[in-house]
């Protein structure tokens, strides 16, 4: 128990203090925050004023076209945009907009933006509209009036029943974003675990290893060990985003706050309503939930991560085990739309059960409300299956991390699982 | 006088599905002896080492260490320097010492002080904080060596020891392996290099195609292969072969002569000393390595 102990501790220390760890740790969380950040902020950058002139002949919308915020119409004679035609780029105009009757054409020196475009596109359809319906003899103003814009509330309802708030969104987001990161995460450590056994194994280290402690001892320190960088990674995500959103916030009212006071009123209204949005799913049990099954999901598929490992002699030869191994793990993936569209059927719930996609489908299924004794059994199965992967896997690598230089097919791995320790 | 048996090996059979890698293998390792073993390529000597670190077990037979059945407790008594042998890389000298050590079953505070010791012994001190893939091969095997040894082992397997070193360093490796037979330590030794068999080597079994062909002390073995032959140099190059021996090879006036059953030496050296003029005559010691290959193409 004290050498695992002492493999574990190696594995840990010597991935943990590895530069790009760090990196990875650091930078990830800052680049989540980017990609949040950036467009809002390239956005709010403003584009710039757009001017464009408007020649018409034998309508009259342009007098109804009004500027927005990013464009600014002038009216000019035919025979003027005619003339500047020639020549936009030299004249101050972005583009000029031809109208003749219901033609509408928008020339410029170069590819018009779409959403200018769109946004000329909608004024015209508007106002066409809006003269349709006059000559038609509709009071436009009652028909705005009678426009509406309503908003369903979902509640859940329980056998005593007490309701709560849903929200199909946040479930949505919440199953979508923990199945993915178990998918990676599974992904991620279960190929690091592979390619620590791929070194020991060509760099001969475990021939020297191997003859103080037990093969299974090694591969389950080892597992154990990236388990703990895993977790540790994942914790550590958590605090900087944590930190760095908590940064930004206080950044972002601290600037309100000066400009404009009216705006961090709105913040808190914002912040009010997310919690409101989150209130019917179980945060909690969610986060526990998700805790269990990436470190189940990860030993169940780094044990035979490891048994691949151990039976080739490069990393390059990997791949003809790989793949079978990943399979369910990708078709879990593949079926998280699925699985969202109607969480509660048949589909959903028998991947949700089994061990080998498991992991990934239970997370998509939890915040739409599982049944205690399926999350129950789920666990117990992944447990079983974690169980008998990792006996099977330490079989083949107890054999295949002292042979070398042999081609390994499937037929010599299933011999391998007869070998007498 | 026999001495006291370490390791004992009896019947051993393992099977790796159709292929047998040992066949009732049986060896006898006495206590603070240098036991060589030898056998070519995939006889199975390292199958054999293996199962006596306990790193696979046999299908049929048994080990007795010290006495006992060999089980777990045992580790800490042996230690083992395989043939294919590496360290981490990017790990620091002093760092995977210790962490190799520790998993022998030492403390911390032990692993220190013993391979401060042998550091220093070495004169490898200032290796400590680099990282291997600094080291040259023959440096990396110096720290192989060091903790193959630290945990004072009863028995030490050496597998190839020598490989990757240069002369000088194999010399004081081969020191230390000698010094540490001299303190009562048991040493099995396997190897292809025949010559560093003679030197050190007390016993010898060897090994072919799964099975023991060959085993014993070695001038006891050496005395028993060629017991008939002797290498005889006269004044002429004119013996002829008859009834009493044969010769099966001569270069001028030297000849190797085999005594024909029946003979002895007494009635060779009359016989011959009639006709010719005896300028020596010796007693024909065969080499290990002409044991080895011998009595593989016997086999």
């Amino acid at each position: 128990m004290n050498k695992i102990f002492l493999i574990i501790k190696r594995e840990y220390l010597v991935r943990v203090k590895k530069k790009s760890f760090i990196i990875m740790t650091i930078l990830a969380p800052l680049l989540m925050a980017a990609l949040i950040v950036a467009p809002v902020f390239l956005a709010d950058q403003g584009q710039e004023k757009r001017l464009i002139a408007i020649t018409e002949i034998e309508s009259s919308y342009a007098k109804e076209i009004t500027d927005s915020e990013n464009i600014h119409f002038t009216i000019i004679a035919k025979e003027e945009g005619d003339l500047i035609k020639n020549n936009i780029s030299e004249s101050p105009y972005y583009a000029i907009l031809d109208i003749k009757d219901t033609n509408f054409t928008l020339y410029g020196s170069q590819q018009i933006g779409l959403n200018i475009r769109k946004s000329i596109e909608n004024q015209i359809e508007k106002i066409i509209e809006r003269n349709n319906l006059k000559q038609a003899g509709i009071d436009i103003d009652i028909l705005e009036q009678a426009k509406t814009n309503i908003t369903i509330k979902t509640k859940i309802i329980d056998n005593e029943g007490k309701t709560t708030a849903s929200n199909t969104e946040a479930s949505i987001g919440i199953g979508f974003i923990t199945g993915i990161l178990i998918y990676m995460f599974i992904f991620m450590y279960g190929t690091m675990v592979m390619r620590g056994v791929i070194e020991e194994k060509t760099n001969r280290i475990v021939e020297i290893i191997i003859s103080s402690v037990k093969p299974f001892q090694l591969m389950m320190g080892k597992i154990l060990g990236v388990a703990l960088v895993g977790l540790t990674q994942f914790f550590l995500w958590i605090l900087l985003t944590v930190a760095i959103s908590a940064i930004a916030e206080l950044m972002f009212i601290d600037t309100t706050e000066l400009t404009n006071g009216v705006n961090s009123i709105d913040q808190s209204v914002v912040l009010a309503e997310f919690s409101n949005l989150t209130g019917g799913i179980d945060l909690v049990k969610i986060f526990i939930s998700f805790i269990f099954f990436f470190l189940f999901g990860y030993l169940m598929y780094s044990s035979l991560f490891a048994a691949v490992g151990s039976a080739v002699d490069a990393e390059a030869d990997t791949q003809q085990f790989v793949i079978p191994i990943t399979i369910p793990l990708i078709l879990a993936f593949i079926l998280i739309q699925p699985v969202m569209d109607n969480p509660d059927g048949i589909l959903a719930f028998w991947l949700s059960i089994i061990p080998l996609t498991s992991p990934v489908i239970m997370m998509v299924r939890l915040p739409f409300g599982v049944d205690n004794w399926e999350l129950i059994l789920s666990m117990i199965l992944l447990i079983c299956g974690f169980i008998l992967t990792t006996s099977l896997a330490a079989k083949i690598y107890r054999t295949g991390i002292l042979m070398y230089g042999k081609k390994i097919s499937y037929k010599e791995l299933w011999k391998w699982l007869s070998y007498k320790g | 006088m026999e001495k006291e048996i370490l390791l004992s090996v009896e019947d051993v059979v393992k099977n790796y599905g159709d292929y047998t890698a040992l066949n009732k293998v049986s060896i006898s390792v006495p206590k603070s002896s240098i036991y060589g073993l030898l056998g070519p390529n995939g006889a199975g000597k390292t199958t054999l080492m293996r199962i006596i670190n306990q790193i696979t077990a046999p299908d049929s037979g048994r080990v007795m260490f010290n006495g006992e059945n060999l089980n777990k407790e045992h580790i800490k008594d042996i230690g083992y320097l395989p043939e294919e042998r590496g360290l981490y890389k990017k790990m620091k000298v002093g760092e995977q010492a210790l962490y190799l050590a520790q998993l022998k079953g030492m403390s911390y505070k032990e692993a220190i002080e013993k391979l401060k010791f042998w550091f220093e012994k070495l004169q490898i001190t200032h290796w400590w904080s680099k990282r291997v893939e600094e080291l040259s091969k023959g440096m990396a095997q110096k720290i192989q060596f060091v903790v193959t040894v630290i945990h004072k082992p009863k028995l030490l397997i050496f597998d190839e020891p020598f490989s990757g070193f240069d002369p000088i360093n194999a010399a004081i490796i081969r020191e230390e392996i000698l010094q540490l037979r001299d303190n009562g330590t048991t040493i099995i030794f396997s190897t292809h290099r025949m010559e560093s068999v003679e030197e050190i080597c007390d016993h010898i079994a060897l090994i072919n195609n799964s099975k023991k062909i060959l085993e014993g002390p070695i001038d006891k073995i050496k005395n028993e292969f060629q017991a008939n032959s002797y290498e005889i140099v006269l004044n002429t190059n004119q013996l002829l072969a008859c009834k009493e021996f044969e010769i099966f090879s001569s270069k001028e006036n030297i000849y190797n002569l085999k005594i024909n059953d029946g003979f002895n030496i007494k009635q060779i050296i009359k016989k011959i000393n009639d006709k010719h003029e005896i300028i020596s005559f010796k007693k024909e010691v065969p080499s290990v390595e002409d044991i080895f290959i011998k009595s593989v193409n016997n086999e």
